[in-house]
């Protein structure tokens, strides 16, 4: 039996994302809520009662305290606002927090949301900046990188599965060919597996192309108790399950070094508490911060077997169209990933999708919808399902 | 002795100043493990001690970092790792003495540790422990 709404989301706003000139965290931030508010005229500001906001890095914009910040350029004051960090995973456990808010009865509207402003910085103080959300002592001290972290993970995929440089490629091909029907997308283009494959190498075997994109932008969602649903919209998506889960923070300490515990766990939680099971998924938003992570989000949310990732890829079955089409919003690799904003996005365009309102990347029909975001190499892990409403 | 040496990440990089190589064990389980979190990760105990490890291990995974942070760039490329050490504990590392190409999953090899510790004067002050083909 599918499970009770924990909460509704009511409106979502997302900034454009890309490379933003002129405009800080906050500003991309006011454009999400500006949208998010505009797309629902029944409601008040000042019935919004709490807000959640996820960064990832103060070291950006050499900014903390982003809560407050938020709470301020919205003018949601004095409403309690705070941070919420989790590496990347930073918004979809600002999700979680308002969809807990909510369901717990505390409060009647919340609103969460993500923000970061990145292209502003050089590549190497932004992979520096990124690199501190994995372990200090052993992974950073010995000169690993994120795309460094994930290629450990590719090369591991590679030799004990089969998986192959070209499967990798065709993650990329799908979801920069995604992101041309996303307006919002920092990267919208047509691109080949060979174009993949002679991109310069980041971290061996990951290249280029392989890698999701620095980006500035903000993401918003308005949550309510579902029972609220209707005085808000006509048009209600229902969050009827979520997990969350934290792993090591070091990849070397893990058992697999090619499957996400993290992701595992939460998925596993949130189809048990959403009543559904992975092949109930009409479209998902799944981590994709490079395209060896697509290809074991598959795996472990169960859309295919173990170490089938990239045959899954390859068949097609994941493009729009395909059995069970994933960043349909162009993901982490072509929507863009400002990274504190990623998990809040992902729940916005699955919104979309449910609501009937992602144009040309549309998937007919769509009813249930997964969010899956992880933190750092899978040390935090969020999963959210949504179902449309009635 | 090393029971009473604190479990401690500054402790695990002074023994690596020494040139040795150390991980926790667990003396109600047994299990042996790094990093070196005072509580054992199989069964929870706090009664834990300093072991010494071989050292000897095979390569579990690799790449190869062309993009690396500022504190790294002048080394770039270089080649980092993870092994599994004989005690089943897993270790990353930069690989040195080694190209790529003469690297494969299952390769033995060996942690070794700088010649002459530099002088560190800035936070943190540890030592450096490599890998190379044993």
């Amino acid at each position: 039996m599918m499970g009770k709404p924990l909460a509704a989301v009511v409106s979502v706003g997302l900034s454009k994302f890309g490379r933003i000139e002129g405009k800080y965290g906050r500003e991309l931030f006011f454009d999400a809520f500006k949208e998010a508010i505009d797309g629902c005229p029944n409601l008040e500001t000042r019935d919004i009662e709490a807000l959640y906001v996820g960064q990832m890095s103060e070291f950006y914009e050499h900014q903390g305290h982003s809560g407050a910040i938020a709470a301020n350029w919205t003018r949601l004051l004095p409403i309690p606002s705070i941070r919420t960090e989790g590496a990347c995973a930073s918004s979809g456990a600002a999700v979680a927090l308002g969809v807990m808010s909510v369901h717990s009865g505390l409060c009647d509207v919340v609103m969460a949301g993500g923000i970061e402003k990145m292209t502003h910085q050089p590549t190497p103080f932004v992979t520096e900046a990124l690199a501190l959300a994995s372990d200090f002592p052993f992974e950073q001290w010995n000169g690993l990188t994120f795309p460094g972290l994930y290629a450990l993970m590719a090369t591991a995929h590679m030799h004990e599965y089969g998986t192959t440089e070209e499967q990798l490629a065709l993650v990329a091909v799908k979801n920069h060919g995604n992101a041309m029907f996303n307006p919002k997308a920092h990267l919208p283009k047509k691109i080949t597996v060979d174009d993949v494959l002679s991109s310069r190498i980041i971290a061996w075997p990951l290249k280029l192309y392989d890698c999701s994109l620095i980006t500035d932008g903000a993401s918003c969602v308005i949550l309510t108790k579902p029972e609220l649903a209707k005085k808000y919209t006509d048009t209600p998506v229902y969050i009827i399950g979520f997990g969350q889960a934290a792993d090591t923070i070091g990849l070397y300490e893990r058992a697999s070094l090619t499957s996400l515990a993290a992701t595992k766990v939460a998925s596993k939680k949130a189809y048990e508490m959403a009543g559904v099971s992975p092949k109930d998924i009409d479209v998902a938003e799944v981590h994709d911060c490079f395209t060896i992570a697509e290809i074991m989000a598959y795996e472990d949310l169960g859309f295919c077997e173990k170490g089938r990732g990239g045959k899954l890829i390859e068949d097609g079955e994941t493009n729009i169209g395909g059995r069970i089409p994933v960043n349909t919003s162009g993901g982490l690799k072509a929507k863009g990933h400002p990274v504190g904003a990623t998990g809040a996005a992902q729940i916005c365009e699955i919104y979309y999708q449910l609501t009937g309102q992602a144009g040309k990347r549309q998937v007919e029909g769509a009813e249930i919808g997964l969010a899956h975001n992880i933190g750092g190499s899978g040390a935090t892990g969020v999963v959210h399902i949504l179902r449309r409403g009635d | 002795m090393s029971e009473e040496l604190p479990k401690t990440l500054d402790q695990f990089y002074k023994f690596v100043s020494e040139k040795k190589l150390m991980a926790l064990q667990c003396l109600d389980c047994g299990k042996i493990y790094l990093p070196p979190t005072p509580r054992c990760p199989k069964c929870f105990s706090f009664n834990t001690s300093w072991k010494e490890l071989s050292g000897k291990g095979k390569l579990l995974t690799y790449t190869e970092i062309h993009v690396a942070t500022p504190q790294f760039a002048s080394q770039a490329p270089y080649l980092v790792g993870i092994v599994e050490l004989e005690e089943n504990v897993r270790l990353p590392g930069i690989i040195k003495n080694c190209r790529r190409e003469e690297l494969a999953i299952g390769k033995p090899m060996k942690v070794v540790f700088e010649e002459k510790a530099e002088e560190r004067k800035s936070w943190p002050a540890w030592g450096r422990y490599y890998l190379v083909p044993a």
